[in-house]
């Protein structure tokens, strides 16, 4: 499976020379990359779909990010498709490092995005968006050891955002709700579940401001389950992204993401670079 | 920590006081000088715009410029009345996109930063704009 992969990225850029870069979307307005790799802030997928394709055009990005936290750092790097912002698919993976083991462990996520209703600027209510990521642990390893049951998993999503012109002092005001149905421990790099729990409903959400056409400036949270004995804490990150024009932005952001796999106070950098055709 | 928010609060509402300068849209647009030259700039911008520029082929530009100017003023609330006709009527059969309708917000955009018009003023207009989309685009 994983073989064909690089497959992926090839056939993307078959169709983005078909196809011309996609324009019709405002600047700043498809937001970055998450972690999974949809559409989104850094860590909550946001309704809208991935790059700046409108009605009639087709969409390609390309993400990596780097999240380095006390003892832990995650690679992530992939791609999406957006077809005429109605369906946007990606795929991510993700390389979790543990330094102090020198271990590490790696997961692919294959994802789905389907726009219900609305757009994020002119409709008048939020445009709303639902989701699926199914994801497969490649090293399971860590994740039996500490009670997960499966090594895959799929998580399910809906979510709705708005951006509201003018609403912040005349700045234009973001914000973002999604409910995720999953029992991903940690992402899924942990596995998924564990004894005696069923998968949850988790809320995640996102607000930013738009300080120019350019720069958003803006904080999120991430709700988690606590599945394994170990304890799991929500995620929280503050951000700045950077849109210079339509094909490139750059993200960085402080993280909080409490306690991962025994080890407390997990804060640290993150860093992500998109690029848009 | 409560204290802590209370202060926060009302520093932000003292802040939001002095950011919300008081008058009218209109008058923060340069009133009827400042739309005048807005839209002026706004001609020049689609005449040089290889996406939008074929909507304007047989259009008779005085009259474009004497009602959007009249539009701009009374949707922002200055002392005009719109004689031009109505937006469904203005756009119908010209299958405007979604794309096309973005790219006239980001000439008018270039315009208004053109014409020093604080970036707040920006947003404010596009916000009496947007809900118009509907009216415009698909038909
Ligand atoms: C909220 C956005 C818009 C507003 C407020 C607006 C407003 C107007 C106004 C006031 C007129 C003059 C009407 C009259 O002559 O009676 C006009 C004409 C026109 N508009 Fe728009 N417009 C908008 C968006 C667009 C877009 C996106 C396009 C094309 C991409 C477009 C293309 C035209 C054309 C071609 C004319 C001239 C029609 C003619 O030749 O008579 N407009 N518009």
């Amino acid at each position: 499976m994983t073989k064909y992969l690089y497959l992926f990225p090839l056939t993307l850029l078959f169709f983005s020379h078909l196809c011309g870069a996609a324009n019709g979307k405002l600047l700043a307005t498809p937001g970055v990359s998450q972690v999974e790799g949809s559409a989104g802030g850094g860590l909550v997928p946001w309704a809208q779909l991935a790059g700046y394709a409108s009605e009639d055009e087709i969409a390609i990005n390309g993400f990596c990010s780097r999240a380095s936290v006390s003892d832990y750092r995650l690679d992530v790097c992939g791609a999406q498709l957006n077809w005429h912002d109605r369906i946007e698919l990606s795929y991510a993976h993700q390389r979790f490092d543990v330094p102090a083991l020198e271990l590490q462990i790696e997961q692919n996520i294959f994802a789905a995005k389907i726009r219900i209703y609305g757009d994020l600027v002119y409709s008048r209510w939020p445009q709303l968006s639902a989701g699926i990521q199914h994801k497969r642990l490649q090293d399971p390893l860590v994740a039996n050891l500490l009670g997960a049951r499966h090594e895959q998993g799929t998580d399910l999503y809906l979510s709705a955002s708005k951006l509201h012109l003018g609403a912040a002092f005349g700045y234009n005001w973001l914000w973002n709700l999604t409910g995720r149905y999953t029992q991903a421990n940690q992402l899924g790099l942990l596995g998924f579940g564990a004894e005696n729990k069923h998968a949850s409903l988790q809320f995640e959400t996102s607000t930013a401001v738009l300080l120019n056409n350019h720069l958003a400036f803006g904080i999120e949270y991430r709700q988690k389950p606590d599945q394994l004995g170990i304890k799991e804490d929500d995620w929280q990150d503050i951000f700045i992204a950077w849109f210079p024009n339509k094909t490139v932005s750059f993200t960085l952001a402080w993280l909080d993401l409490g306690s991962i796999a025994g080890a407390n106070n997990q804060t640290g950098w993150y860093l992500s670079v998109n690029g848009y055709l | 920590m409560k204290t802590l928010f209370f202060i926060l609060s009302l520093l932000i509402s003292i802040s939001a006081c002095s950011l919300q300068s008081s008058g009218t849209l209109y008058e923060k647009l340069g009133e009827e000088s400042g739309i005048s030259a807005i839209v002026e700039d706004l001609i020049g911008l689609i005449g040089e715009d290889k996406q939008l520029f074929h909507f304007f082929a047989e259009t008779k530009v005085s009259r474009f410029r004497n009602k959007l100017i009249e539009h701009l003023c009374f949707i922002s609330d200055g002392p005009c009345v719109y004689t031009g006709d109505n937006m469904e009527d203005v756009h119908t059969g010209m299958h405007i996109s979604e794309a096309d309708f973005n790219r006239m917000v980001e000439l008018l955009q270039q315009a208004m930063t053109t014409n020093q018009v604080p970036l707040p003023t920006q947003n404010l207009l596009l916000a009496r704009l947007a809900p118009m989309r509907h009216q415009i685009v698909h038909i």
